[in-house]
């Protein structure tokens, strides 16, 4: 070419910031140092997601690996092949584009491929034909939890035995979610009019974090679980628990307070066992008192919150279901001692 | 029209433009619309056999009589042979035959028209039964023959167009024939859906 | 504006008078409403997507700032709620795909030797449907009545039952307006390919860039009707009363998704193709050598076309289908990779044998490169069904899509944007500032968008408006939204490098860059009729090779000035055959009348008022029949016979 024109201005010739690998080290170096405490999913508690944590491993490093080359040949051509030199050039190295752009890919994937279609089989093997369990019902915005063949339910809480599989099967009252326990097993989605079915499994006793992940409206934010593992004991004491009525009020205040829960509007909503009121438009409260949040993980479970809840649960959780309730003022520290007492 | 883009269009090379040397940008782009309306009706159809399948159980639902055959078959037997004077309308125009475009234009709208009134009475016969908000089967059964009836419609009412700028003169001859051609294959096209429809549709549930 | 004289015109100037008379037009208002110039639509198109995309972008800020701590109150889930639908919608459907049609539309008929598109009143049109569905849906947001279903606007949670008001019926509307411009785009881009080259341009000899818009034209036509019956269903479902998507009455809540995916994985490669394609235009001028292996880049593009439809169901690994199915789109979801691979390596093999111009379109390249690679790398781990089942839905896929939508979109974008500016405006940009820019949004974009990886790692879903402090999400988080603003400031940089440029931007030769492709054979910025001389095409690079060049001056013959009357050259559609001479229509406002009728009818339709829908339909068929009504011609000319 002969021509002016501005490609006779190149830039200076300077080293290039090699910022594709530091990125990587970095990634390595958190992912190893700060996955404690969270729910992530490099931090298994049973076989689901610890084969899929290995799985993420592998693949990392292949990713890394093909990473790394590319930018080893980007940083490459950037560093040596600058050149005020403009004639045009030809050349077609096919068979370097061939091999590195399809063949080694394609063994790569081959193998990788291999590697998933064993982790889906795995997952998909399930728990035995007796294996305990549980039906989980999502609503807008909270988790429905029972047990066949017992009549209690309980909301956003579940417990499994430690080491055992629990199946549990899934089903939507209203729209879409996906239940989600990240250091527990990977995603299953809750499809409307069908019934879908997942199992869990706990290695080491503890209580796991899990949420819905399929955008279900306006509090998808706070459609919090807690799954609590547990040696079989305390797994069959809360199976009990589930069956029994709920706790007896035992002070005077207590019993003011069921008298307003069973006589006022919450009854029309809400079931607390062994009180005559079982509606099932909200939670079952037979146990609220023990639960780790109120509104699904939308605040902390304590008098306070749960005061504000019943008054205004629009200013905690706005949109939820329950509308605000018209307790009046002497009634309402009768009504969080009741419900504080559930346990 | 100016006298200058008269001159041009009256020129040599336009005198020439659509001898056949090769294909239109009309025709492509004719085509090209046909084929993304194919592949609407295919996911149309599609969906009627996911549900279909999905669903399971007897088909149709919710005590719904299987479709009669007798009046869609004479409907495939008033539209499908629509096409048949709409060929010869296109291959008589490129005679530059005026008089085949028009009357063979008037034989399909009047077979288009009739397949349409044929539709209509069999709509007014199974609103007793059964519509759009009865099920998904009732959605679909009168959102799909509805939709080809609408296309039908808009095929009547290109034709109709066509058949007035051909009355009008000075519209098409021998070497002006683009949009006879274009519509000609809408035309054939949506003759060519409702195979499929009566397929699908109709017969299918007895399979 | 400038005007630099034409290389060396092999039109006398009588013949430039002439074309200039035909196809010139002159500046008044009714010109800005009529023109069917491609240049001046597709720098609308530019424009227009560009203000969608600031608009999507301040969302997305929005959503960042709200996100920056755990259970912040900036916004209100309702808003936060519209806002991300808003956000991933419009990138998606106002800004990505019309950003890239608007480079198309400018590009094609000056890349294939054109005078203009196939269509040009139909391309004026599509233009007119776009900004009106985009504005369609932008004026839901002031009155709080925007889409918020998400981008994929999943049932039953957007039926008429969960999300009752006008919500949703905006996003199945808008988007089926919106439909009808991609629809005519892709079908003009399509015929203008096949039938608009100039003479000698066999199918060996079509650009990248070309072929990259036809196949992404190809895949529109075979796509989007999945995505209108899909929304055409929900809006009867919502209005009246049918049961698509109603279990309860042999509906299927997944039926939905189906059709969703069916188009919405082929159009991420809708996105991203034509994106691809800028990189295979720009490299050349950069590496100064044409991009290597020519023929499998057009294979891997033409796969990819193909491939892209079956694989839609790795977007749906949690919904429980049978393993089989999983199994095969898995399968599908890997193998799709390899074509993406084969671009990668045939780019850098180019680079690695070239000699590089380090300018600020190459950098925005490199840039491209190293995020769509990593963004790729995560969608070849997705589509292993296991893993996906532990990461889909969380802040993992939205690193991975961002990755690969801004690093296979957005960066191609802004080196189309600096390469073709002195094209399009005839003045150079500021290449320090340039610069600056992209170092920017370059860290921006990594700074926002890595982070996302682990945070979606340690569990944290997507479509959340706020969170509970979980250890590794709060820092994350910050980080994220300190990211995103940096990289706001990078794209504040380009548009000031932008205005800068058209107003204090030095004159722009024809061709800066030295370029391999025939818009730089024109003058910047291109008359009205692109050409003096339709080129005669002899090999890939005809602006390098000399008889190409000669073709357009001293070897100029009259049948390929054609200066009197507004016309270009058909040729046949494989070997690019001169055919014949074609006259091109005229400045007209049936276009604009025809798109207004059609937002009448769509506004009716939203409202419910449907008296007014069916007044606008009659005015949609009148004048289209207007539009279409041939004109008279003797009887001679018509070869008429009694
Ligand atoms: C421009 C857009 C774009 C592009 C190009 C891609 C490219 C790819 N995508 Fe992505 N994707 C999206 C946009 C895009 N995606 C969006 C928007 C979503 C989310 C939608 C939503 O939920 O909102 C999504 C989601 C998504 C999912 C579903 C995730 C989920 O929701 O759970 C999957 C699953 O398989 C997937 C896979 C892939 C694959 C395999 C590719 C491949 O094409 C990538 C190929 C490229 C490379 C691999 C890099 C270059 C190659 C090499 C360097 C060779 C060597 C490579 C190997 C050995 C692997 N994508
Ligand atoms: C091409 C596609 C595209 C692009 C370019 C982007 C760009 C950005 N995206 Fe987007 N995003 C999507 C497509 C895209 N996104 C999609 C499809 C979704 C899914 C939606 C859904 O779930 O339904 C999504 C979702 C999504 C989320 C997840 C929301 C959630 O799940 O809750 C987030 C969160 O951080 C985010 C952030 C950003 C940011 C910070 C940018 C930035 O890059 C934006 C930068 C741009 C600007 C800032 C505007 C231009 C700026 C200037 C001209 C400068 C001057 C202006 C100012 C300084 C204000 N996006
Ligand atoms: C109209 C129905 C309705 C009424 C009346 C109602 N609730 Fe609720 N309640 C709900 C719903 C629905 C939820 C679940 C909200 C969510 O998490 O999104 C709920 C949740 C709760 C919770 C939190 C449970 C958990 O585990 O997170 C408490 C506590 C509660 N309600 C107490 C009450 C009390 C006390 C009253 C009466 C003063 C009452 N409710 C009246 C519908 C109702
Ligand atoms: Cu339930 Cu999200
Ligand atoms: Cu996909």
């Amino acid at each position: 070419m002969d021509r002016a024109h501005d490609l006779e201005h190149p830039g200076r010739r300077r080293p290039s910031r090699r910022v594709g690998p530091a990125l990587v080290v970095a990634a390595v170096l958190t992912l190893a140092g700060c996955s404690g405490g969270s729910p992530s999913t490099l931090d298994p508690g049973g076989t689901g997601a610890a084969r899929i944590a290995d799985l993420w491993w592998v693949l990392f490093w292949i990713s890394a690996a093909v990473f790394a080359e590319v930018m080893v040949l980007l940083v490459w051509a950037l560093v040596f092949r600058r050149g005020r030199d403009t004639r045009v050039r030809h050349g077609q190295p096919l068979r370097f584009v061939a091999i590195a752009g399809a063949g080694v890919p394609l063994v790569i994937l081959v193998v990788v491929y291999a590697l998933g279609l064993r982790d889906l089989a795995a997952l998909g093997a399930g728990p035995g034909r007796d294996a305990p369990t549980i039906e989980v019902t999502g609503h807008k915005w909270w988790w429905e939890v029972r047990v066949p063949g017992i009549d209690g339910a309980t909301a956003n809480e579940l417990h499994i035995p430690v080491g055992e599989r629990v199946r549990v099967r899934l089903r939507t009252a209203d729209v879409l979610h996906s239940f989600w326990v990240p250091q527990l097993m990977p995603k299953t989605d809750l499809i409307a009019g069908e019934m879908r079915e997942t199992w869990l499994h706990a290695e080491r006793a503890g209580t796991y974090r899990g949420q819905c992940a399929e955008y279900c409206g306006t509090q998808h934010a706070h459609m919090a679980l807690q799954v609590i593992a547990e040696p079989r004991s305390q797994f069959e004491a809360w199976l009990a628990r589930l069956a029994a009525p709920a706790r007896q009020p035992t002070t005077e205040a207590e019993r003011r307070g069921q008298q307003a829960f069973v006589q006022g509007s919450c009854a029309g909503c809400h079931a607390i066992r062994g009180t005559g009121a079982d509606a099932r438009v909200g939670p079952d409260l037979s146990d609220v008192g023990s639960r780790w949040s109120i509104g699904a993980g939308a605040v902390p479970n304590d008098a306070g919150h749960l005061g504000g809840w019943i008054v205004n649960p629009q200013t905690v959780k706005p949109g939820s279901y329950m509308p605000p309730q018209p307790v009046d003022a002497q009634r309402l520290p009768d009504l969080i001692a009741y419900l504080r007492s559930l346990e | 029209m100016s006298s200058r883009n008269l001159a041009a269009a009256t020129s040599t090379e336009a005198l020439t433009t659509e001898l056949p040397v090769g294909r239109s940008t009309g025709w492509w782009g004719m085509v090209m619309f046909v084929t993304t309306e194919a592949t609407l009706f295919a996911c149309l159809l599609g969906s009627y056999f996911y549900l279909r399948f999905q669903h399971g159980g007897e088909w149709p639902p919710g005590g719904i009589a299987q479709p009669k055959l007798l009046r869609p078959l004479v409907m495939t037997a008033v539209l499908l042979p629509s096409s048949l004077p709409m060929i010869w309308a296109d291959r008589g125009i490129r005679r530059g035959s005026r008089r085949r475009l028009r009357y063979g234009l008037v034989a399909t709208i009047l077979l288009g028209t009739t397949f349409l009134v044929l539709q209509a009475t069999e709509y007014a016969e199974l609103f007793h039964e059964f519509t759009l908000t009865t099920n998904a089967y009732g959605s679909l059964f009168f959102v799909i023959t509805g939709f080809h009836g609408l296309h039908v419609l808009i095929g009547l009412t290109m034709l109709s167009w066509l058949l007035a700028a051909a009355l009008r003169g000075g519209s098409f001859g021998a070497h002006r024939h683009d949009r006879v051609r274009n519509a000609a294959i809408y035309w054939h096209f949506v003759d060519a859906v409702w195979a499929a429809i009566l397929f699908t549709i109709y017969l299918s549930p007895r399979l | 504006m400038s005007t630099t004289t034409a290389p060396s015109p092999g039109a006398g100037q009588e013949d430039l008078a002439r074309l200039e008379a035909h196809w010139g037009e002159r500046a008044s208002l009714r010109s800005w409403f009529s023109t069917v110039d491609h240049k001046r639509i597709g720098r609308r198109y530019l424009v227009t997507a560009s203000l969608f995309f600031v608009l999507a972008g301040t969302s997305a800020l929005a959503m960042r700032t709200q996100l920056a701590r755990p259970e912040s109150n900036l916004l209100s889930p309702e808003e936060y709620n519209q806002l991300f639908t808003m956000h991933g919608t419009a990138m998606i459907f106002l800004f990505a795909t019309p950003m890239l049609f608007g480079f198309g539309n400018y590009l094609v008929p000056l890349m294939i030797g054109s005078r203009d598109m196939a269509f040009p009143k139909l391309n004026a049109f599509g233009y007119w449907v776009f900004l009106f569905a985009g504005l369609f849906m932008w004026a839901s947001l002031p009155f709080g009545a925007a889409p918020n279903g998400g981008w994929f606007a999943y049932v039953p949670l957007t039926d008429d039952r969960n999300t009752p008001g006008l919500h949703m019926d905006v996003y199945t509307l808008g988007l089926l307006f919106l439909g009808i411009a991609t629809t005519a785009g892709s079908i003009n881009f399509i015929v203008t390919a096949l039938k608009l080259r100039a003479p000698g341009m066999s199918l060996n000899r079509v650009p990248l860039f070309v072929w990259a818009i036809v196949a992404t034209a190809f895949m529109v036509i075979f796509a989007l009707p999945a995505l209108n019956l899909d929304n055409a269903m929900l809006f009867l479902d919502r209005r009246f009363g049918t049961h698509f998507f109603d279990p309860e009455a042999a509906g299927n809540v997944l039926l939905w998704q189906h059709l969703f995916w069916i188009f919405g994985h082929p159009d991420v490669y809708i996105i991203v193709m034509p994106a691809l394609g800028i990189v295979s235009a720009v490299l050349p001028a950069f590496t100064r050598r044409g991009v290597v292996g020519y023929v499998l880049i057009v294979l891997a593009i033409v796969s990819i076309a193909i491939i892209s439809f079956g694989v839609w169901v790795h977007h749906m690994f949690a919904t429980g289908l049978p393993h089989l199915s999983y199994s095969f789109f898995s399968a599908a979801s890997t193998i799709i990779t390899i074509p993406s691979g084969i671009q990668i390596f045939a780019w850098l093999a180019t680079m690695m044998l070239g000699r590089l111009v380090v300018r600020v379109p190459l950098l925005f390249l490199v840039g491209f490169i190293v995020t769509f690679v990593l963004g790729g790398l995560t969608g070849a781990m997705f589509a292993l069904t296991a893993f996906d089942q532990q990461v889909t839905d969380s802040y993992f896929v939205v690193a991975h899509f961002h990755y690969v939508l801004i690093g296979g979109a957005v960066f191609p974008i802004l080196a189309a944007i600096y390469y073709w500016l002195p094209k399009m405006t005839g003045r150079m940009y500021h290449e320090g500032l340039g610069k600056w820019a992209f170092w920017l949004f370059f860290t921006g974009m990594q700074v926002a968008f890595f982070p996302m990886h682990l945070s979606g790692l340690f569990g944290m879903p997507r479509r959340v408006y706020t969170y509970r402090d979980e250890p590794g999400w709060d820092v994350w988080n910050m980080v994220s939204t300190i990211g995103a603003y940096i990289l706001a400031v990078g794209l504040l940089l380009v548009l000031i490098g932008v205005v800068h440029a058209i107003r204090r931007g030095r004159p722009a030769p024809p061709d800066p860059w030295c370029g391999d492709t025939l818009e730089w054979s024109t003058e910047s910025p291109p008359r009205p009729y692109n050409f003096p001389v339709l080129p005669q095409v002899h090999s890939l690079h005809p602006t390098w090779d000399q008889p190409s060049r000669s073709s357009m001056a001293e070897d100029a013959t009259p049948d390929r000035i054609l200066a009197d009357g507004r016309r270009t050259l058909f040729t046949s559609e494989l070997d690019g055959r001169r055919e014949r001479v074609v006259e091109m229509p005229e400045a007209s406002l049936q276009p604009l009348l025809l798109a207004l009728a059609m937002l009448v009818f769509f506004t009716a339709m939203l409202f419910a008022w449907y008296p007014f829908a069916v007044a606008a339909a009659v005015a949609v068929a009148v004048i289209i029949a207007w539009w279409l009504w041939p004109p008279r011609r003797p009887e001679e000319e018509l070869g008429v016979a009694r």
